[in-house]
């Protein structure tokens, strides 16, 4: 049975017991308002939309009714306008065909005498036009900026927006109306104006210039609003009209950004906001929100920076999570520009990261991992790595990386940053990446006057704990590879007292991480590999035999890669002639494969560390393969020449490899003494002579360009360093390079890494440039005069003249 | 801008939804799904009012059984638009004299023309709830 009224339909759905009773109504009055309206019948046209629109929103299928929607809205009846108009709403959006068909009623009604029936044509254009809508339609609504009615100015300043939004090409014809709409005394027709106004300067520097004159103008609006006293028409809880205020403070960031003039301007207006808005309630705190983003965003002057940057401390200690949350937002915006006034609030940032509400414990933690740098990298650490221990499994990974890069980049020596890893691994070892482990076994193995130290804190760490995969990982591997040095003892510094190690406490240990339930495959490979080694470092041949044992036992492992080690390594004990020599201690890991096919030889100690504390610089973990893709490139471009093909697919990498190389300059500014000293010197005549690419504190770097004679794209580049007047031996020389992005950079291993006084030595660097632009190098030098003094610069380089490349 | 508004109760069933943006009927669906799921659960007093969804932020406020939600840009002032719902939500009350979910299930279409004076083009239209509330007065007049 059909139900006439819109009320009866509704008691009757919400009287259904069940979902299956609720379509059945549904289908059964949806068909019964089908047949109704191919009856045409007009009388029931108003009562049967109205139902269909309940049944829409409910989710059922209601588009049958749109082109009711449309005969309604011909009508003339008030009603039926209305309800039509509402259908038009719900019912249609700008991508539907139907919609073109709407047009001439619109346009009908924006000129009818009823301010009403205009007033839903503009809502109606507002909520739903579609780009043609807005072209055919732009002309009536410019017209109706115009109109003397508040309801109708108001409502047609936002279709304006909309049809700026849709149609960017129509906004010069509302420039003119747009002008007087700021002028308006009508605090709603302020509001929509100022709204389409910020769109419009968003939109259009034209008109951006235009209206940074009517700043004055706002700052007389906000002054009014501030100043005014209680006016209940836009009150709400003491504050005058906060919507408006919000809006006109964005509209003057917009108008004040890049514009000194401009900003100066609203200097006072925004201080004064600042200081006297009402800060107990959200209202006020909304308002103080928009301040502090417009000062942070425009050329303000420092005082009002740090008012707005302690606005954002206050609102930190608010007991509101809704406050929390924004400053904590907008300081994470603003760390990226300056941190050092954050800083301050670096106490209260870190109890954020106590707070019950998840997001802000994940912004809190965003920030406080922003804020660390060579000052404060111990306590912040110390704080992230107490809340490592409690905080969310799905944080943990996130920070364990965090907490690692942060250590590379700031550690203040090598004891503190091997102490933070290994803090790092026995809290979450199950939450390391492997890029992180594998940068603190090469630390380990670069660092090593440490050797000792770190082989005991692992070893002691496993004895308490096997559970932690990436600790176990690391120990076993530290254990395997300096096995003698742990069993020599011997104590460092400190009280702590040094645990007798013998040989079979050792094979115990190793032998319970194979027997505990953590174990897996790559843990088992680690531990025979670790097992096999230390048989070249231990003497007691009953241990030896033992481990042998242990060997024997995994040779019929169900695990391939586990059988073939333990097989491989059983049958080593056969050729006792090469075994030592091949259990031999690894040199250090290499991050990049220098990939020279002309490398005169496999010293390989030195010439790699090179990326790898470029890479520890960046901060980018996961940039050693894009290092490697670069370099297979250059490996192809050995062999052919110049691979323009090359070129393109691997550009993105490229990208990656430049962004870290632009990152050190930013972040080490204070740490080392770099000096980014731009030598644009003067040009020889002869293009092919020595160029001085860097001069200082007695130490000189030349730089001798020369065609490669294989390739005319790559140019070779004989480094040569000279120690003029050091007045010592100049230790540990690193020399790094970086190029522009279209040029692929290769560099040899340098002939000496120390070079008495008076001496020189030499590295070559190879600058494939297949686009023949100008070489530009960027250079880090690295070096050591005495044991304690390091020395660590930066500089650029692009003084060849054209003819070189 | 506001993308979209969505009057939920605490079942999830739909008691307003505005779309500002073109979405598919199958998308709208999905979006109120997840936004219910998203908001419901969340605690009201140790949780803050803004919840990140795909590129945008929800700001929602729950009266009684009723969550008012409106999805934002992610660089719009949370604590405004809270403010925005507000609002709205004093006008239905004022208009309805105490408001409870039934109005706005027996009244749906009123509570529409109601957001329409309040809320236009994504943006906020009218501040003050005295001309809102007679101008809806004059529209009832004329039906």
């Amino acid at each position: 049975m059909p139900y006439y009224r819109l009320k009866d339909l509704i008691k009757a759905i919400r009287a259904c017991k069940t979902a299956a009773d609720e379509r059945a109504v549904i289908q059964k009055e949806s068909a019964t308002i089908r047949t109704s309206f191919k009856e045409e019948n007009n009388d029931a046209r108003h009562a049967n939309v109205a139902k269909l629109l309940y049944i829409h929103m409910l989710g059922y299928p209601a588009h049958f009714g749109q082109i009711e929607c449309l005969k309604l809205v011909a009508s003339n009846r008030f009603a039926d306008k209305r309800l039509g108009y509402l259908g038009i709403m719900l019912l249609l959006d700008e991508n539907q065909e139907v919609l073109t068909l709407v047009t001439n009623s619109l346009k009908n009604d924006m000129n009818h005498s009823n301010m009403y029936i205009v007033g839903l044509a503009l809502c109606t254009l507002g909520n739903i036009s579609s780009p043609e809508m807005a072209r055919d339609l732009c002309a009536e609504v410019e017209k109706l900026l115009g109109s003397t009615n508040t309801y109708i100015r108001k409502k047609a300043a936002l279709c304006a927006m909309r049809i700026i939004r849709k149609v960017p090409d129509l906004q010069e014809n509302f420039f003119s109306r747009a002008k007087s709409l700021l002028n308006d005394r009508n605090h709603g027709v302020l509001l929509t104006g100022t709204t389409f106004i910020t769109e419009l300067c968003h939109q259009n520097s034209e008109a951006l210039e235009t209206f940074r004159k009517a700043v004055p103008l706002l700052v007389r609006h906000m002054k009014s609003l501030v100043t005014a006293g209680y006016s209940p028409e836009h009150d709400v809880t003491g504050v005058t009209d906060p919507f408006l205020q919000v809006k006109i403070l964005r509209l003057l960031r917009i108008l004040g950004k890049g514009d000194s003039e401009a900003s100066e301007a609203m200097n006072d207006i925004l201080a004064q906001v600042a200081t006297n808005t009402e800060s107990a309630k959200n209202v006020g705190n909304s308002i103080l929100y928009e301040t502090v983003q417009t000062i942070m965003e425009i050329q303000s002057e420092p005082g009002l920076r740090v008012l707005a940057i302690n606005i954002l401390g206050k609102f930190l200690t608010n007991r509101d999570n809704n406050i929390r949350y924004v400053a904590l937002t907008t300081l994470n915006k603003t760390v990226s520009i300056d941190a050092n006034p954050v800083q301050r609030h670096r106490n209260i940032i870190l109890d954020c990261l106590r707070d019950g509400d998840i997001s802000i414990r994940r912004r809190a933690l965003e920030l406080a991992f922003a804020l660390i740098n060579e000052s404060n990298v111990r306590v912040l650490t110390r704080e992230l790595l107490a809340f490592l221990e409690v905080a969310d499994n799905e944080f943990k990974q996130g920070m364990t990386t965090k907490i690692c890069l942060a250590a590379d980049r700031f550690a203040p020596n090598k004891r503190w940053h091997i102490d933070t890893v290994l803090r790092v691994l026995k809290l979450a070892g199950n939450y390391v990446r492997e890029e992180i482990l594998s940068n603190f076994i090469r630390l380990i193995v670069l660092t090593t006057d440490l050797n000792a130290y770190t082989v005991q804190k692992l070893y002691a760490a496993l004895k308490t704990d096997i559970s932690q995969e990436s600790l176990t990982l690391a120990g076993v591997w530290v254990i395997g590879e300096y096995g003698d040095i742990l069993l020599k003892g011997g104590s460092f510094e400190e009280e702590e007292i040094v645990r007798e190690v013998t040989e079979s406490d050792v094979v115990d240990l190793m032998e319970s991480i194979l027997a505990g339930p953590y174990a897996n495959q790559v843990t088992r490979g680690f531990v025979l590999t670790a097992l096999m080694k230390l048989t070249a470092r231990f003497t007691n041949s009953v241990v030896i035999q033992r481990i042998q044992a242990n060997l024997e036992r995994f040779s019929t492992s169900i695990e391939v890669e586990i059988q073939q080690r333990a097989v491989e390594y059983n049958n080593l004990f056969k050729v006792e002639s090469i075994r030592p020599a091949i259990l031999e201690r690894m040199p250090a890991p290499e991050v990049k494969d220098e990939t020279n096919t002309n490398r005169p030889t496999d010293d390989v100690a030195v010439g790699n560390s090179e990326t790898g504390t470029l890479l520890d610089l960046a901060g980018l973990s996961n940039s050693g393969k894009a290092v490697e893709t670069k370099n297979t490139v250059d490996i192809l471009e050995d062999i052919f020449g110049n691979v323009a093909t090359a070129v393109p697919t691997t550009s993105s990498k490229k990208d990656d490899i430049m962004s870290l190389f632009d990152i050190p300059n930013n972040t080490t500014t204070t740490a080392t003494s770099n000096k980014a000293t731009t030598v644009l010197g003067a040009k020889p005549a002869n293009p092919l002579d020595s160029y001085t690419a860097y001069d200082e504190n007695g130490f000189k770097i030349t730089l001798d360009p020369s065609k490669d004679a294989s390739s005319p794209n790559v140019l070779n580049i004989m480094v040569t360093f000279h120690n003029v007047a050091v007045g010592s031996q100049i230790q540990n020389l690193l020399f790094q390079a970086a190029v522009h992005k279209t040029q692929k950079l290769q560099m040899q291993t340098p002939s000496s890494t120390n070079i008495a006084p008076g001496s020189t030595a030499t590295q070559l660097i190879r600058v494939a440039n297949p686009q023949k632009t100008n070489v530009r190098l960027k250079l880090r030098i690295v070096y050591q005069t005495s044991p304690d003094t390091k020395i660590d610069e930066i500089t650029e380089f692009s003084g060849f003249p054209q003819e070189v490349w | 801008m506001i993308r979209f508004i969505l009057v939920q109760n605490r079942q999830g069933k739909t008691r307003l939804s505005k779309w500002y943006v073109p979405y598919e009927d199958e998308e709208k669906i999905k979006l109120k799904g997840e936004v219910h799921r998203l908001v419901a659960p969340r605690d009201q007093k140790h949780q803050s009012n803004f919840v990140e969804f795909r590129n945008y932020k929800i700001v929602y406020r729950r009266y009684a059984g009723l969550f008012f939600c409106v999805c934002v840009d992610a660089n719009d002032n949370e604590l405004a638009y809270l403010e925005a719902i507000h609002f709205f939500v004093e006008v239905l009350d004022a208009f309805f004299g105490n408001v409870c979910e039934l109005d706005l299930v027996f009244n749906f279409y009123k509570v529409y023309s109601i957001l329409d004076e309040v809320f236009l083009a994504g943006e906020i239209e009218e501040t003050s709830k005295n001309i809102v509330l007679t101008r809806l007065d004059h529209l009832d007049k004329l039906d």
